[in-house]
C-alpha cells in the first residue's frame, strides 16, 4: 500500500476539518496524553449520560494527520456508546476504522495514540487501569 | 549552472557500502546526516581489523596484543584532538556529546556551581546542552536562564552581554544549531563570557564534522563532539578541555584505571586524561573515529564545508519552489551548517517523512531534540534536511520532486 492510500481522503479531511473538535464546559472524563517522538498531542473529554453511555465527546489535539484524523473518527464513533464499548475496543477496530493503512511500527502508535487516551480516561472513570504495554511509546 | 563540487561525490560514494543499498527498489537518498552519518568502508575496517587482530585492552596488559590496542587507543586520541586543534592529554574519550556535557555537570559543576549561581545557556540548544544544566541548577539551587534568538535565528548578543554582566558561573552555547542551522560567533562569545568569569561548554556536534574547527582560537573551557556524526561509529565522541581545568576537576566515574593508588579510606586520582576514563573504554570505536578523522582530513574540512555550502545555496533556491514551502534559519548559506528545517504547508513533517520514505528518501521529522527552540518556532514539529560529503545536487533535486509528491498527495 502506498502514502497515497494511506492519506486517503477521508483521514485528509478529518484531519483538516476534524469532527467533535473542542472542549466541553461539563464533563466527567479528562484524559491527555502525546506521543514524544512525533510530539502528537490528544486530550479527550466526555459527559457520561444515563446507563453510562458516552453522551457528549470531544478532542483537542495537535499532530500528524494520522493521529488527529484517527482521534477525531473515534470520538465519531464513541458517541452515544457505552462506556463498556471503549473497553471492547481494539487494535483492529482502530486500524479498521481508518481503511487498513499499511503503517511502520513508528507510524502505528500515531494510530493508536486517540484510543490510547480514549481508554486511559474510561479505564480510571470505572476504576480501573488502562495497561498500554501494546503500544507503548518509547522517549 | 550548478558550481562544479570541490569534492568527488562519485568518487565517496563509492566508500559507502551502504550507498550502495536499494531501499524500496530505489536508490537511497540519505538526508537524515544531523542525526547520523553513514560509515564508509575504512571505519568498518578499522573496527574489524581491531576485533580480528589485535583486540586487547588498554593501558593494562604488556603482552602484544595489549601493547598494540594501547598504541592505537593513544593514536586515535592523538588524531581526534588534533582534527579539532587540540592537544591529546586534553581528550577525554566519552560515548558522545551528551555524555560530554554530563561530565561538565558532575566533575566540573559538582564543586564549582553554589546555591544561586547563574547558568546560561540559549533557546536555540540541543536537549543535551539544556537539561544537564537544568539538573544541576535543582541540585545546587542554581539559576538557570535562556539567551534568546532574533527573528532571523541567531543568538540575542545585546541579551546575551546583558546576562554577562550578572556574572554567570557557566556558559553554554552550539557552534551549530541541529535545527536552525545558525552558525554561531562562539569565539567572541567565549571570550565575553570569560571576561564575565564564566567557564564556556561550547557544543560541537554539528560543526566538527562540517567545518574545519580550532577549539584553541575559540577558547572554550570545554569543547565537545560526537563521533557517528562525522562518520564514525556510536558510542564514541570527545570531550577537549583545558588540561590545567582537568587537573583541578574532581573525577566523574569512579573505577578502573582512572586511579592511582586505592586505600581502604581514600585514593589517589590517575593523570589527565585517565583520571575521566574509568573502567574499560571504548578502544574499538575509538580506532574507529581516528580512521573517521583520517578519511575526513583526508578530503579537507575546508572542501566539505565549502561543498555543504553549495548545497545549501542550491537547496535555499531549489526548495522554496515547492508551493507550501517554508525554511526555518538564517538566509545566507555561509552563515549556516548545512541543515535546512522546513515544513510543508499544513502536512505534518512526520507525514511528509513517510510519503519522502516510499521514494527512499529519509529525512528527520520531529522536534529534533530542541523543545525550546519548536515553540520559540511556535511550531510543533519541523522537516529537517542535513548534508554531508556524499550528498550532491541530485539528493535535492529527489527531495524536491517527492515534496511535490506530497503536495499533491495533500492536496496543496
Amino acid at each position: 500500500m502506498s502514502s497515497a492510500d494511506i492519506y486517503r481522503e477521508i483521514i485528509l479531511d478529518y484531519y483538516r476539518n476534524p469532527r467533535n473538535f473542542g472542549r466541553l464546559e461539563k464533563f466527567d472524563i479528562e484524559s491527555h496524553d502525546t506521543n514524544p517522538l512525533c510530539g502528537d498531542e490528544i486530550e479527550i473529554q466526555i459527559k457520561v449520560g444515563e446507563g453510562q453511555k458516552i453522551e457528549e465527546i470531544k478532542f483537542l489535539g495537535k499532530g500528524c494527520a494520522i493521529s488527529q484524523a484517527s482521534a477525531s473518527m473515534l470520538t465519531e464513533l464513541a458517541k452515544g456508546k457505552q462506556l463498556g464499548w471503549v473497553k471492547q475496543l481494539s487494535k483492529e477496530d482502530v486500524f479498521r476504522m481508518l481503511g487498513n493503512p499499511d503503517l511502520g511500527p513508528s507510524r502505528v502508535k500515531c494510530a493508536l495514540l486517540g484510543m490510547k487516551v480514549l481508554k486511559t480516561g474510561v479505564y480510571g472513570y470505572l476504576g480501573t487501569r488502562y495497561d498500554d504495554s501494546d503500544s507503548e511509546t518509547p522517549v | 549552472m550548478l558550481k562544479t563540487e570541490p569534492i568527488d561525490v562519485e568518487k565517496i560514494r563509492a566508500d559507502f557500502p551502504i550507498l550502495q543499498r536499494r531501499v524500496k527498489g530505489k536508490r537511497l537518498v540519505y538526508l537524515d546526516n544531523a542525526a547520523t552519518t553513514q560509515k564508509p568502508q575504512r571505519v568498518i575496517d578499522a573496527l574489524v581489523d581491531f576485533y580480528s587482530r589485535y583486540n586487547s585492552n588498554v593501558h593494562r596488559s604488556v603482552h602484544t596484543l595489549g601493547e598494540e590496542a594501547t598504541a592505537a587507543y593513544e593514536a586515535a586520541r592523538e588524531k581526534a584532538a588534533k582534527f579539532v586543534g587540540g592537544q591529546a592529554k586534553g581528550l577525554i574519550f566519552v560515548r558522545g556529546t551528551t555524555e560530554a556535557t554530563n561530565l561538565v555537570r558532575f566533575a566540573w559543576g559538582e564543586n564549582n556551581v553554589k546555591k544561586g549561581d547563574l547558568l546560561v545557556t540559549t533557546m536555540m540548544e540541543h536537549h543535551s546542552n539544556i537539561v544537564p544544566w537544568q539538573l544541576l541548577a535543582k541540585r545546587k539551587r542554581a539559576i538557570l536562564r535562556f539567551v534568546g534568538l532574533q527573528p532571523d535565528g541567531t543568538i540575542d548578543l545585546g541579551q546575551f552581554e546583558d546576562l554577562l554582566k550578572e556574572s554567570p558561573k557557566l556558559v553554554a552555547v552550539t557552534h551549530c544549531s541541529n535545527v536552525l542551522g545558525t552558525i554561531n560567533d562562539v569565539s567572541s562569545m567565549c571570550s565575553k563570557a570569560r571576561k564575565a568569569g564564566a567557564v564556556t561548554v561550547v557544543d560541537g556536534a554539528q560543526s566538527v564534522p562540517h567545518m574545519p574547527v580550532d577549539v584553541g582560537s575559540i577558547g572554550a573551557d570545554f569543547y565537545a563532539y560526537s563521533g557517528h556524526k562525522m562518520l564514525g561509529p556510536t558510542g564514541i565522541g570527545a570531550l577537549v578541555a583545558k588540561k590545567k581545568l582537568l587537573e583541578e576537576m574532581e573525577p566523574f566515574h569512579g573505577g578502573g584505571e582512572m586511579i592511582r593508588e586505592v586505600f581502604l579510606d581514600h585514593s589517589t586520582w590517575n593523570d589527565v586524561p585517565h583520571k575521566f576514563e574509568a573502567g574499560t573504554v571504548n578502544i574499538a570505536d575509538a580506532i574507529g573515529l581516528g580512521a573517521a578523522v583520517d578519511y575526513l582530513s583526508a578530503i579537507g574540512m575546508d572542501k566539505v564545508r565549502a561543498h555543504e555550502v553549495l548545497l545549501l545555496d542550491y537547496a535555499m533556491h531549489t526548495l522554496p519552489k515547492v508551493k507550501g514551502f517554508h525554511l526555518y534559519g538564517p538566509s545566507d548559506p555561509e552563515k549556516r551548517g548545512g541543515v535546512v528545517s522546513f515544513n510543508l504547508a499544513d502536512v505534518h513533517p512526520h507525514d511528509l517523512a513517510t510519503i519522502l520514505d516510499e521514494e527512499a528518501i529519509a529525512i528527520r521529522s520531529g522536534h529534533h531534540c530542541a523543545q525550546p527552540l519548536m515553540r520559540w518556532l511556535d511550531v510543533a514539529a519541523t522537516a529537517r534536511a542535513s548534508f554531508y560529503v556524499y550528498n550532491s545536487y541530485d539528493d535535492i533535486d529527489a527531495l524536491k520532486a517527492g515534496l511535490e509528491r506530497a503536495g499533491a498527495i495533500f492536496k496543496i
